[in-house]
């Protein structure tokens, strides 16, 4: 296969990968030929407009659902089953209605046969961490959306998992929680050294996150451009009004504005 | 890190502070229209049913109805009164045709629910013949269980099923269907094997959907004991109403009408006590409005 020093740096390959969908009138063609590697530790963000296959292709990383053509390795193995090694945020929460938040969080650490009681003090402090402190009790009905999806945020990094999916986590929140945790999330891979696939609507947020961005073209999903960001870490809040930062947001744009995605009358 | 982690304590601080008082305050408000509201839910249908009493009361003497026709409400009660003893004696009779019949409809129910749910062929050579088979009368039915089965308990528990389990295999399997394809991704992507899926997410999942079907089922078989007993009985309430209509003694005809639907209702209030037993919150919250509404 690849040689030995190219797996060291390669954590996730994705090769030629192509998902087609068949459903009642035709085939829909989600994800068009994608190829792109993601290296250890790298943070990497997928932009793109709405239907362009994101989440598909989060799906397929995770093992989830199989491709129609091209393969995903990890680590030098091809995927063939759900991945377990994840820790995976949906794009709706998908919470458990019977389990309060702390148990949904629980969940993770049952089906990991992890220390029960170490784990549910992580959970708190997870929940704690995402603003929650004082809503481990509470049911996910009693939950705002925003709510709903830190919770669903906590269950994917309670077992410290290597490869963080992420599927637009921080859409339901209010721009003030949403640059906490962007401020958290970057401090806690950081930390632990996470490896991130991250799918957002938000350019700021890819910019400020990512070491590369993908940019997606409308659907069949091709990667229309891959964009390295090289920006100092730790990120700032201030590196916001930089003219480099500006400057990357403006690529994404452009790119955008050069499919069609977007338009200035 | 440090500073984020100091700011992101700061601005739950803040939130906390502020919240605090308000929301304890919004909890009491909330608890006390919870208790209104269960409080409304008795005095409601209690005044309603006192006004139609008397209002049935005053027309019994207003128009002087005979007796054998519709008795007064307090006629009924002396009945009930001076025959109490019978009326216990054969409520426990049907009551435990009633239960041995809704035992059977969820031991069999669940199960065939189950096998439907996970494999597709019997799901598809069962289920048109199980629907099918509800348009059957089983009042029709019962004599051909007479012949069979003889004047025993055995073919009033076996109507009682016969017309209780179809609700349970129905609302079983449509509450196993029901779970979305996201909770089984999450469940694969931590590594559940099928059976702690099932046992974690799947059943759980279906819970609420299966004890609507209980509830139906019980008031099903409520009416299955009672066909039987009509049909071919040698005691139970059904057999009592049918004595006292040949008596033309409709006074305890109505007696036995009453305490058939207190049956019912109790079996019903059992069924719902279990569920608030066994369900977390939301989902009783989600059903009780449906058991308010019965
Ligand atoms: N299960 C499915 N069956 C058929 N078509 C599907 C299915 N899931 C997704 N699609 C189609 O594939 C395309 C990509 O969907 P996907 O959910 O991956 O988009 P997305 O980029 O995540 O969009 P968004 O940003 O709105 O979440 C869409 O056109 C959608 O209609
Ligand atoms: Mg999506």
């Amino acid at each position: 296969m690849t040689t030995a020093g190219d797996d060291d740096q390669a954590y996730l390959r994705i090769e030629n990968l192509s998902k087609v969908y068949a459903t009642r009138d035709g085939e829909v063609r989600a994800l068009n030929d994608i190829s792109f590697v993601q290296g250890r530790g790298e943070f990497i963000s997928h932009v793109g407009p709405s239907g362009c296959g994101k989440s598909t292709l989060l799906m397929i990383a995770a093992g989830l659902l199989p491709p129609s053509s091209g393969a995903v390795q990890v680590r030098g193995r091809t995927v063939d089953r759900p991945r377990t090694d994840i820790g995976i945020v949906f794009q709706s929460p998908v919470l458990l209605e019977w389990r309060s938040a702390l148990g949904n969080i629980m969940l993770q650490a049952e089906a990991r046969n992890m220390n029960r009681k170490e784990a549910a003090a992580r959970g708190r402090e997870l929940l704690s961490t995402v603003g929650l402190a004082g809503f481990e009790d509470r049911f996910p009905h009693e939950l705002s959306g925003g709510m709903r999806q830190r919770v669903s945020i906590c269950r994917a990094l309670i077992h410290h998992p290597d490869h963080l999916l992420m599927d637009e986590p921080f859409g339901a929140l209010d721009a003030l929680t949403r640059d906490q945790l962007v401020l958290d999330l970057q401090a806690l891979v950081t930390e632990r050294r996470m490896t991130v696939l991250f799918i957002t609507h938000s350019i700021a947020e890819a910019v400020f996150l990512s070491d590369r961005v993908v940019v997606m073209t409308p659907r069949p999903g091709c990667i229309d451009r891959i964009i390295d960001i090289k920006l100092p870490r730790p990120r700032t809040l201030a590196m916001r009004e930089t003219p480099e930062f500006a400057e990357y947001s403006r690529q994404i744009l452009d790119l955008f504005l050069a499919r069609g995605v977007l338009r200035e009358h | 890190m440090t500073e984020a982690d100091k700011s992101s304590s700061a601005f739950t601080g803040t939130q906390a502070a502020g919240g605090g008082n308000l929301e304890a305050g919004i909890q009491r408000r909330r608890r006390q229209r919870a208790q209104r509201e269960r409080i409304g839910a008795f005095v409601y249908p209690a005044g309603m049913l006192v006004a139609l009493l008397a209002l049935w009361e005053a027309a019994t003497y207003l128009f002087s109805i005979p007796a054998y026709l519709v008795p007064a409400p307090s006629a009924i009660l002396r009945s009930m009164d001076t025959n109490s003893a019978v009326l216990i004696k054969e409520s426990v009779g049907t009551t435990f045709e009633i239960l041995l019949g809704f035992a059977l409809s969820v031991a069999v129910g669940i199960p065939l629910a189950l096998a439907i749910y996970l494999w597709r062929p019997f799901a598809r050579a069962v289920y048109p013949v199980l629907v099918s088979s509800q348009a059957v009368p089983k009042v029709a039915v019962a004599p051909l269980f007479l012949v069979w089965f003889g004047f025993g308990l055995l073919p009033k528990v076996l109507i009682a099923f016969l017309i209780a389990f179809f609700p349970v295999v129905i609302n079983t399997a449509m509450g196993l269907a029901s779970l979305e394809r996201e909770k089984i991704y999450l469940a694969q992507s931590m590594g559940f094997g099928p059976v702690a899926t099932f046992f974690k997410i799947q059943l759980p999942n279906a819970m609420p959907s299966i004890f609507a079907g209980l509830k139906i089922s019980i008031t099903f078989a409520v009416v299955g004991a009672v066909v039987g007993e009509f049909v071919g009985g040698q005691g139970g309430l059904g057999y009592l109403l049918l004595i006292a209509n040949g008596n033309m003694d409709t006074a305890l005809l109505f007696a036995g009408i009453v305490a058939l639907t207190v049956l019912g209702v109790v079996l019903f209030l059992l069924i719902g006590l279990v569920e608030r037993l066994v369900l977390p919150p939301h989902a009783v919250e989600r059903t009780s409005f449906g058991s308010e509404t019965m």
